[in-house]
């Protein structure tokens, strides 16, 4: 049965607390910063999309000195306190950690990150100045991490930024996508606050393009436009019966959660959640938490072949969710039009494919697995149809670029609209990069 | 198992760790609780005539994250009423009879007064006396302490009046706020002095308030220099008992040795440069007594490794090997290397060696890992990289001799052999 209100306040509370505390004392932090090799050339700060130089910022926390650490971090990555919460941080800067060679825990870098940030967002720390206004004014597409990247720099370069956001918050997926025990609506909108605090970004929400506004009137009312769109719902499944009630979309689902109440909201006794990326990870530890009485994930490869990191499965894991190895969604069945069923094809593996993992390839064999709830989260599909419309080139909606520009002049483009979905810190880099091609656009010099 | 006991001028006691005089040996209570812990002797908290304290009395420095790497205080000798301490002294001796039990003194600059306070304190069966002539602060003003330590004349006037009465052994507690601590090492010998003590607590500023701007430790808005002590010290501590323990003079009568003795290791190597036991002091104000546990252990299982029987067969080992500069030789050389399984790629010690020495590393780019190699012919072999070097092992200094000769500087000039060209 799909219902709400499985859970007491305080499971609920309980269930959806802070899954990476922070320090709990300065002196924890200083112990943590103390550890720290402060490494030269440093494979961490490689590792960082962004490039945060981080041996630096963890040293200035050792020095007392927080308010340069937060500069330090928030110069390379402006949404370095959101990224400390959400970032796989163990395929990126703690995974390269020189103690890892030692076997020896890393570094906490994240949480070090999240000490320095949380403060400067807290003291409301002023820590860039805004150069005096160039006249020249851009209009960004979405305030998600590609949007407000860009928007920052470009403010501090002195150029005018109205952000246009269809939903009526800013942060994009961060308020809108990522696990509701990572990141609170409250964190995410004094993020959004904390940068647009610099001056001269306006955020005009509850604006769409191509419904509300169109590419044409941007490119008449501003000097450049950059398209940070992100991308759309989750991909179809395409198999008979998956119009039924109680089959979702993964991404609806997390958006729902992130904007209502966890009481309000309805999950099945058993839930099969389809696919093993980040987006499967959340929606099955999250339905979990919301009170299914059993989750099963069903994923197409092996262990071997999976697209999330260890950490993540284990957080799935130590949720109590079940893992299907090598079985494939091929029918949803029905009473009454509502979900009671899942057939699966069992899989095995082939040659390598594209991506270079070994290919899972249909035995034929089939088994059923008995639910009142479909998840379904394979991944994501870009925006084709709207920026098709729009007559950039794009590859199945992803946008074409070449040095962050689209092959429209004026119109630049980064983010997940770009890359089809990868992390945060890869749209707040690309927000960079999008600003800097801008700026030698408009003939001002970046700094 | 070893023989760590320890015979001090015939001053018995089960092994060489005494506490040396301070607020630890300033009661019954502590050196009792010291005692039972395992301390092989106390000297007693410096005695005089009775004196006042302040709040606050200590600051320290720490470093890297650990606390107290240095101690500092502003505290004077025993505030106690003389009767109780004497009373308690007494006592401590009659209830463990096999420690040694040394008491620290400092009497007002004049004979009467030590002679006085000597006969006082022999009374109670002490073993021993040791002249405090070292403290650095509140006692040199009256003209005590350091003031008698810093001048050799007065140092050896105030021994003769000691060894006019004394009738049990007496150490003389150096101050290291000297340029070299041999003059009055050897006035107070030539004095009579039976051994010598070294070092007393180093003046010192250890750090400033940056909100109040006022130095601590803090005292009511002020600050005086205080006196410095613990891992800090010990290298400092260490080259002066060299001198004493070379000086031809000073050399004669045993050391004991004190300055930032924290664990065994460091007691070792006191007693390799020649002391015959060592005292202690900041490393029990910051963990307790119970640290002598494992300088018992330690010392024995250090002694029954390396086949020394007693204490005897290596004290003042290392003495001979601190020589002149002009006789070091010049034609042995070693090198850096890398030993690539080890290493981590932290890059340490190719930027300490780029920016501050030789530009001997050579950095080959990786992502997210740089590789490092030692360039052979540049490198030094000035040991900087092995220092910074966070892991065990990895760097080594291999030994690429010059010349098979040995070679010191002075027939390196008269040679006219080349200096460096770049
Ligand atoms: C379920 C899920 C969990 C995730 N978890 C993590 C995680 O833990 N850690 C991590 O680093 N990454 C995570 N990600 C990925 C991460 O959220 C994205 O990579 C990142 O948000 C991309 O930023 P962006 O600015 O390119 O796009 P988005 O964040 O998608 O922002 C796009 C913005 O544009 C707006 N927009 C879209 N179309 C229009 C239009 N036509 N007109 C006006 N505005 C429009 C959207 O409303 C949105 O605000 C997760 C993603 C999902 C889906
Ligand atoms: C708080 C304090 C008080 C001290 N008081 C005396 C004293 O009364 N007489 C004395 O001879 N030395 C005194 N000292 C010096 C110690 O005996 C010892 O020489 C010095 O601390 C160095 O040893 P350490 O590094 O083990 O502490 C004092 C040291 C401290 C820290
Ligand atoms: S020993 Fe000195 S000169 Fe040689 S590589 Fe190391 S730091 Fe450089
Ligand atoms: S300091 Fe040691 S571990 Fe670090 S790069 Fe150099 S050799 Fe390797």
């Amino acid at each position: 049965m799909i219902k709400n209100n499985r859970l007491t306040k305080e499971q609920y509370q309980q269930n959806f607390s802070d899954i990476h505390p922070p320090f709990e004392t300065q002196d924890a932090a200083l112990v943590e910063a103390n550890r720290c090799l402060f490494c030269y050339d440093a494979p961490c700060t490689k590792s960082c999309p962004t490039s945060i130089n981080i041996p630096k910022f963890i040293k200035q926390i050792s020095t007392d000195n927080i308010k340069g650490s937060a500069h330090t971090i928030f110069q390379s990555n402006i949404m370095g306190a959101g990224c400390s919460k959400v970032c796989p941080v163990e395929k990126l800067c703690e995974g390269s950690c020189v103690f890892n060679l030692m076997h020896e825990t890393p570094i906490h870098i994240a949480k070090l990150q999240r000490y320095a940030t949380e403060k400067a967002i807290d003291q409301k720390w002023q820590l860039f100045e805004r150069k005096k206004s160039t006249g020249k004014k851009a209009a960004i597409v979405g305030a998600g991490p590609a949007g407000l990247s860009c928007a920052h720099v470009l403010s501090r370069e002195g150029i005018d930024v109205t952000i246009y956001e269809k939903e009526s918050k800013g942060g994009g997926l961060m308020t809108y996508g990522i696990a509701a025990y990572k990141v609170t609506p409250k964190f995410c909108e004094d993020e959004v606050n904390y940068i647009t605090s610099i001056g001269g970004i306006e955020i005009k929400y509850d604006q769409e393009l191509g419904k509300n506004i169109s590419l044409v009137e941007l490119q008449k009312r501003y000097d450049v436009v950059y398209l940070a769109i992100g991308v759309g719902l989750a991909r179809q499944l395409d198999i008979p019966g998956e119009d039924a009630t109680g089959v979702i979309d993964a991404i609806k689902f997390i958006y729902e959660l992130r904007n209502n109440d966890f009481s309000s909201l309805a999950v099945g006794d058993r839930v099969a959640v389809i696919g093993l990326g980040m987006t499967a990870i959340d929606a099955a530890t999250q339905a979990k938490r919301l009170g299914a009485k059993e989750v099963t994930i069903i994923y197409r490869r092996t262990e071997a072949e999976k697209p999330c990191t260890d950490v993540e499965l284990d957080i799935a894991k130590l949720d109590g969710c079940n893992i299907i190895w090598l079985a494939a969604p091929k029918e949803v069945k029905s009473i009454n039009g509502k979900v009671n069923q899942l057939v699966c094809s069992r899989m095995k593996l082939g040659e390598p494919d594209a991506s270079g993992r070994r290919s899972p390839v249909d035995t034929n064999d089939t088994f059923e697995l008995d639910v009142d709830m479909i998840i379904k989260a394979a991944g994501q599909t870009p925006f084709e149809k709207l920026v098709s419309d729009i007559s950039i080139i794009n590859t199945k909606g992803k946008i074409e670029i070449r040095n962050c520009a689209s092959n429209i002049k004026g119109v630049f483009a980064g983010g997940d609209c770009v890359n089809g979905g990868k992390e945060v810190v890869d749209a707040v880099q690309a927000g960079k990069d999008g600003a800097s091609s801008i700026l030698s656009y408009l003939g001002i010099k970046n700094e | 198992m070893a023989d760590i006991s320890s015979n001090f001028l015939g001053i018995k006691s089960p092994n060489p760790f005494w506490l040396a005089s301070a607020p630890p040996t300033d009661k019954k209570i502590n050196v009792l609780r010291a005692f039972e812990a395992g301390w092989g002797g106390v000297v007693w908290k410096t005695l005089g005539s009775q004196v006042k304290n302040v709040s606050s009395r200590y600051s320290a420095v720490d470093y890297g994250g650990h606390k107290v790497m240095g101690f500092n205080n502003i505290e004077l000798i025993s505030d106690r009423p003389l009767e109780i301490n004497l009373r308690e002294i007494e006592e401590c001796i009659k209830l463990f009879p096999d420690r040694a039990m040394i008491v620290s003194l400092m009497a007002d600059n004049d004979k009467k007064s030590w002679h006085e306070l000597i006969k006082k304190v022999e009374d109670t069966g002490a073993h021993g006396f040791e002249l405090n002539f070292g403290c650095p602060h509140g006692m040199t003003e009256r003209g005590m302490g350091a003031a008698v330590g810093q001048d050799p004349e007065i140092a050896k006037m105030v021994v003769e009046w000691v060894m006019e009465v004394a009738t049990i052994p007496v150490i003389t507690k150096l101050t290291p706020n000297v340029h070299s601590v041999v003059p009055t090492g050897r006035a107070c010998v030539e004095a009579g002095t039976n051994a010598l003590s070294l070092i007393n607590t180093i003046q010192s500023v250890t750090g400033i308030d940056l909100d109040t701007l006022v130095p601590n430790p803090f005292v009511a808005g002020k600050s005086v220099f205080g006196g410095y002590c613990g891992p800090a010290v010990k290298p400092i501590a260490l080259k002066m008992l060299t001198t004493i323990a070379q000086d031809p003079v000073t050399s004669k009568v045993p050391i004991s040795g004190i300055g930032g003795v924290s664990t065994w290791k460091d007691a070792v190597e006191f007693l390799l440069l020649g002391a015959s036991n060592v005292q202690v002091c900041t490393a029990v104000m910051k963990h307790g007594f119970r640290i002598v546990e494992d300088m018992c252990e330690g010392l024995n299982n250090w002694m029954d490794e390396k086949g020394y029987a007693t204490l005897n067969d290596f004290i003042g080992k290392s003495v001979e090997k601190i020589t002149h500069w002009e006789d070091l030789d010049i034609n042995y050389h070693i090198i850096a290397n890398i030993n690539q399984d080890k290493c981590i790629h932290c890059g340490l010690c190719y930027i300490a060696c780029e920016d501050t020495s030789h530009q001997s590393i050579n950095l080959e780019y990786g992502k997210p890992y740089n590789t490092y190699s030692i360039k052979e012919d540049e490198c030094v072999g000035c040991n900087l990289c092995k220092l910074v070097c966070p892991v065990d092992n990895c760097i080594s200094m291999v030994e690429k001799r010059k010349g098979d000769e040995y070679l010191n500087w002075k027939d390196y000039q008269r040679l006219g052999l080349p200096l460096n060209d770049h």
